[in-house]
Order: structure tokens, then sequence, then C-alpha cells
């Protein structure tokens, strides 16, 4: 039973990711694209890691998905420049062979480790505990987050905002 | 031939992992490469829970942690990567990755 969930699971993230990196129009993909990270925290909640299913929809589902349809809608020419123009077989087929020699490499090294085999009753982590783990033993490590997470949100909106060069000698 | 629930999780986030690797390969704009970059690191965020749930000696929390940690880390790379999309756009009118070969002026 669980198994045929996990399967479902995995079936349904792993066919929107797949389709979404095979289309050709940029806003279906980002759609596709969040249908699977709604999907990972599906398997996150059936892992039982609820914290981390409801960090996955708040951070991916909801920002992350915004910031890339405004990225994509900032940077089209026209109404009709949604599709994307098409890559070179060459290049597909190159990045397919090397995807599928690390997905060999991986698949053999997954599939030939023995594994122990009683499956283990499974750690239950409430907020009050991953509260006191990130306050306690993690402490310096949450504020070198909120450091990275200040700086990168700084750093990115000089980036997108300066226009610098380009107003003087106009758009390139 | 799978029989162990870590075993079918880690075959998932395997081919989760490839597929965005082959996007992030094989598309030429930069935001599809942005989002297969994604892909790769929610398949590494997959793993560290399933080692949380059915690894041999699971610690209390120290797995939700570390994905949290992850996902704030995955959160800042995308503002910045979009960022960066959008200067590219403005200098050189065009996501193409090709296209963007100076990344001064």
């Amino acid at each position: 039973m669980t198994t045929a969930l996990l399967i479902l699971i995995a079936l349904v993230t792993l066919c929107s990711a797949a389709t979404a990196m095979l289309l050709r129009n940029l806003i279906h993909s980002v759609l596709l694209l969040i249908g699977s990270w709604i999907g990972v925290s599906v398997f996150y909640l059936f892992a039982g890691a609820e914290f981390v299913a409801f960090a996955q929809v708040l951070v991916y589902v909801g920002a992350v998905s915004m910031v890339v349809l405004f990225a994509v809608l900032l940077t089209r020419r026209s109404r009709a420049d949604m599709a994307v123009s098409p890559d070179t077989q060459s290049r597909a087929v190159s990045a397919v062979l090397a995807a599928g020699a690390v997905l060999a490499v991986l698949l053999y090294a997954v599939l030939l480790t023995p594994l122990p085999s009683g499956i283990s009753q499974g750690p239950s982590a409430n907020v009050r505990q991953i509260g006191t783990e990130l306050m306690g033993t993690h402490a310096a490590a949450l504020l070198v987050i909120g450091m990275i997470l200040t700086v990168a949100t700084l750093g990115g909106v000089v980036i997108a905002s300066t226009d610098g060069a380009s107003k003087k000698e106009g758009p390139k | 031939m799978i029989h162990h629930p870590l075993e079918l999780c880690l075959v998932f986030s395997s081919l989760l992992f490839c597929i965005g690797l082959a996007g992030a390969l094989s598309r030429s704009n930069s935001i599809l490469v942005l989002l297969g970059i994604e892909l790769m690191l929610n398949a590494a965020n997959l793993n560290f829970v399933a080692f949380w749930r059915y690894g041999p000696s699971p610690a209390p929390a120290t797995g939700i942690v570390f994905v949290a940690f992850s996902v704030a880390v995955a959160a800042a790379e995308a503002a910045v990567g979009l960022a960066l999309v959008i200067s590219i756009y403005r200098r050189q009118r065009s996501i193409r990755l090709q296209e963007a070969v100076r990344l001064k002026g």
C-alpha cells in the first residue's frame, strides 16, 4: 500500500518534470514544474516530514514560482514571444546521453548497495523539536543562513534594478 | 527487485536529478536551465528526507534541519539567478545562453 502510494507520487512528479523540460512554451513549463514541486512536497508529507513539506510549498510553490513567472514575463519581447526557439538536435542528444550515463551510474550504485533489511519505525520530529535543534545545536548555521538570504536578496535587487551603462548608451 | 522503501526513494530522486540534468544541459534558454538546476536541488533534498526517514540510524531532526537550510539556500540562488537573467536581458535583449558571452556591458 505504502509502496504503491510512493510509486504514484514518484510517477506524477517525474512525469510533470519531464514534460516541463520537453515543452516549448515557457509558461507551460513553469506551471508543470510547480506541479512537480507539489509532488515533492507530497512526498515529504508521505515521509512524515511535515515541516519540510510546508516549507517546500511556501518557498517553491509560493515564492520561487512567482519569481520565475515574473522573470519569464519580464524577458519577452512581444506578446507572442512565449515559445522558446528550438535547440539543435545534437545538443539535445548529447544532453540526454550525459544524463543517461549519470543515471546509469546512480542506479548501479543504488541497486547494488546492500541496505539494512529491517524497516525502521522512522524518527518523528515535531515542530518543537525542530525549533530546539535550530535554536540550539544549529544556531550558528541559522544565523549564517539569515545572512546569506539578506545578502542574496539585496544583491538580487541591486543586480536587477541598476541600469547604469545601458541607460547612457541605450539598449544594445 | 526493489524491496526497500529507501531504495525506491533513491531511484525516484536519481530519476528526478537526471531529468533536471538533461533539461539544464539541453536547453539554451537560461530560465529553463535555472529550473533544471532547481529540479536537481530538489532531488538532493529528497535524498536528505529519504535517509532521515528510512536510514539505518535515524537522528531526531537533523535531516529536517538540513533540508530547511538547503531550501533556504536554493531560494537565495533562484532569486540571484533570475536577477542575473533580467540584467542580461536588459543589456543583450536575449536570454539565450549562447548570446550571453560578455559579463560586462
